[in-house]
C-alpha cells in the first residue's frame, strides 16, 4: 500500500497522549490536566436547544450560520469591544474556534508561507498551519517577560515568507494577558510586514485583572485580523462545538468557500444554543467568571505556599508554575507526581519549548479538590527536597 | 434594598453563599486582600443583618426517615391598624413553622410546617394554627417531592465527565 500523507506521518505524536494511558490504570486522581470549564452549560441555554428540537428545527442552515445569530454576534462585538462587522459577509459561524482556525489557514496560505506562533501555546496552532501547507515559526515568550510576546523581539523571525502571525491572549497554558500598548506594538510589526494577525480570543472573557483587549479593536488591525472566537470557555460550551470569526468580507469570503465544502453549517442546535447564550446569558458568565477568579486566587497561593512558584495569571483557568527548583524535568515531574500522588497535571513543554520547565494546572476544578491538590503536591515537592 | 455594599462586600457574600465553611484566610486568598478586611466585612454584614446565620443544609432524607413538609394556606381576617402583621408574628414563633408568607390570591398567608408525620402536622393545624382567632379557614397541601429548595437543584449527577487530560 502506498504511504500515508508525509506530512500528517511527520506530525509528532501529541505530549499528552501517555498521561491518558497512565490515568486511566488507576483510581482517586485529581486531575488538573483539563483543558475546559467544570460548570455545565447553563441551563436557560440547554433548555432553548431542547425546545428547538422539540420544535423539529434540525435542518441544514446557511452555510455562514443563522443569520440572527450573526446579528448577535456582530452586536457582541460592537458592544464589548467597538469593533463592527457586517453580519452578512464579516461573520461565519464555525464548528468551534477549531473549525476557524483551520479554515482561516487554508485561507490565506499558500505552500511555504511562514506563521509566526508565540510559544508556549495551544498545540493545534502548528499542526493547523502545516495541515494547511504553511510553516510554523515557534516565537518562543519566556516567564520573564510573562510570556508575552515582544514587538521588538519579533523582527528576528520575520523573512520575505512571513504571512501571518498567530496572538492568543489570554493564552492557554500559561493564563498570560497582554495590555493594550503591548498588543498595538505587535500589530504595528505586522502592519509594517504586511501580515496577517489572527487572534484566537476564545478566553477573552476570563480575563480578570484588566479588560480584555480584543486585537481587531486596535489601530491598524481591522482590515488585516481574522477574529476567532467562540462559547466554549465563557458559557462552559464546550461540548457544542461552536465558535464564530470576524474578518474583513474578502477573508470571510474565502473561508467560507473551505467552510461549505467541508462542513456545511455549523449543528443547528448549537446554533440556536449560542444566539440563547448571547441575548440572556451574561449573568450566568459573569458568576462563572467570579468563581475562577476566587478559585485562580486560592490555587495560586497555595501552590507557592508549599514551595511551588507560580505567578497570578491574568487570565484563562489556568496556572503554569515553575517546577525547576525540584530538578525533575516537565515531564518527569508530572509523571511521578501523577504516580506518587495522584495528581495529574501537564508538562508545560507539551505546548512548546518556551514551556520547559513548567507544568499546567487547571483550575476549573472543585475547590475541595483544588486543596487537596495542593496537599498531594506540597508532599509531593518535599520528597524531592 | 436598604443596605450599599461594596463590590468586595458583594464577592465575599458569593464566595460564603456558596460554601460557608471558607475560613477567613481563604477568603481573605480568593478575594485578594488581608484577613483583617475579611473580619470587618464578616462584621459589618453581620450587624447589618445581611447575613444572617450560618446554617447547614442536611438532607435527612438520606439517613433517617425524611420530616414530613406541608404547604398551609390560610384564609386570615386582617386587624384593623395591623393587617395581618399581629396573626404573622404569632405564627412564626412556632418551632413547627419553617417558613411564613402573606401572598396574593384567595387565601391571606401560606406557611410551611414540618413535622415527623403527617398526623404530627394534621394536629398542628388542626389545634394550632386554625384556632387562631382570626384565621377563617385552612388548605393543608402535604409535599411529596422536593426537587428544589433554596436555589439548589438535587438529585444533579456529581461525576466529573471530562477526559482527563485535554490539551
Amino acid at each position: 500500500m502506498k504511504s500515508l500523507s508525509t506530512t500528517v506521518a511527520n506530525l509528532p505524536a501529541s505530549g499528552i497522549r501517555k498521561f491518558f494511558d497512565l490515568v486511566a490504570e488507576m483510581d482517586d486522581v485529581i486531575s488538573l490536566g483539563v483543558g475546559e470549564p467544570d460548570f455545565v452549560t447553563p441551563w436557560r441555554v440547554r433548555e432553548a436547544a431542547i425546545h428547538s428540537l422539540e420544535q423539529g428545527r434540525t435542518t441544514y442552515t446557511s452555510n455562514y450560520g443563522l443569520l440572527e445569530l450573526r446579528d448577535a454576534i456582530s452586536q457582541l462585538s460592537v458592544s464589548r469591544y467597538g469593533v463592527a462587522y457586517n453580519p452578512r459577509n464579516e461573520v461565519l459561524v464555525t464548528v468551534g474556534v477549531s473549525e476557524g482556525l483551520d479554515a482561516a489557514f487554508r485561507a490565506i496560505l499558500n505552500p511555504g508561507d511562514e506563521v509566526l506562533v508565540p510559544e508556549p501555546c495551544y498545540v493545534s496552532y502548528a499542526p493547523c498551519v502545516m495541515f494547511a501547507g504553511g510553516i510554523p515559526v515557534p516565537v518562543p515568550t519566556s516567564a520573564a517577560d510573562g510570556f508575552k510576546v515582544r514587538a521588538d523581539k519579533l523582527s528576528r523571525y520575520i523573512t520575505p515568507n512571513t504571512k501571518a502571525i498567530l496572538l492568543s491572549y489570554p493564552t492557554n497554558p500559561t493564563g498570560a494577558v497582554m495590555g493594550r500598548q503591548e498588543l498595538q506594538d505587535v500589530v504595528d510589526v505586522a502592519c509594517a510586514n504586511d501580515l496577517y494577525i489572527l487572534t484566537d480570543e476564545i478566553y477573552d472573557r476570563l480575563s480578570y485583572d484588566a479588560p480584555h483587549v480584543c486585537v481587531a479593536s486596535l489601530a491598524g488591525a481591522r482590515e488585516r485580523t481574522i477574529l476567532l472566537n467562540g462559547f466554549s470557555k465563557a458559557y462552559a460550551m464546550t461540548g457544542w462545538r461552536i465558535g464564530y470569526v470576524c474578518a474583513p468580507a474578502p477573508i470571510v469570503e474565502a473561508m467560507m468557500k473551505i467552510h461549505q465544502y467541508t462542513m456545511l453549517c455549523a449543528p443547528i442546535t448549537s446554533q440556536i444554543a449560542a444566539l440563547e447564550a448571547i441575548r440572556n446569558g451574561e449573568r450566568d458568565v459573569a458568576d462563572m467568571v467570579d468563581d475562577y477568579d476566587r478559585r485562580r486566587r486560592m490555587f495560586v497561593a497555595g501552590l507557592n505556599r508549599v514551595g511551588v512558584p507560580c505567578e497570578l495569571p491574568g487570565g484563562a483557568f489556568y496556572a503554569f508554575p515553575n517546577i525547576e527548583h525540584t530538578g525533575l524535568d516537565a515531564s518527569t515531574f508530572a509523571e511521578r507526581l501523577l504516580q506518587q500522588e495522584r495528581v495529574l497535571v501537564v508538562p508545560g513543554d507539551v505546548f512548546g519549548p518556551g514551556g520547559t520547565g513548567h507544568v499546567r494546572c487547571c483550575y476549573a476544578t472543585a475547590p475541595k479538590l483544588l486543596e487537596e491538590a495542593i496537599v498531594r503536591i506540597g508532599r509531593f515537592v518535599e520528597t524531592l527536597s | 434594598m436598604s443596605v450599599t455594599i461594596s463590590d468586595l462586600e458583594e464577592q465575599f457574600l458569593k464566595s460564603i453563599e456558596s460554601s460557608a465553611r471558607l475560613t477567613d484566610d481563604q477568603l481573605a486568598t480568593m478575594l485578594g486582600c488581608d484577613v483583617s478586611t475579611v473580619l470587618d466585612i464578616r462584621v459589618r454584614l453581620e450587624s447589618l443583618g445581611v447575613i444572617a446565620g450560618y446554617r447547614t443544609r442536611i438532607r435527612w432524607e438520606t439517613v433517617t426517615s425524611p420530616p414530613v413538609e406541608s404547604f398551609i394556606d390560610l384564609a386570615v381576617q386582617p386587624e384593623r391598624g395591623y393587617g395581618y402583621d399581629r396573626i404573622a408574628d404569632r405564627i412564626k414563633q412556632f418551632p413547627e413553622v419553617v417558613s411564613v408568607h402573606l401572598v396574593t390570591g384567595s387565601q391571606d398567608l401560606r406557611v410551611v410546617v414540618r413535622g415527623q408525620t403527617m398526623q404530627d402536622v394534621a394536629s398542628f393545624v388542626a389545634e394550632r394554627l386554625a384556632t387562631i382567632d382570626g384565621v377563617r379557614g385552612t388548605a393543608t397541601r402535604f409535599v411529596l417531592k422536593c426537587y428544589k429548595q433554596e436555589g439548589d437543584a438535587f438529585a444533579r449527577p456529581g461525576n466529573d465527565e471530562r477526559l482527563a487530560v485535554t490539551p
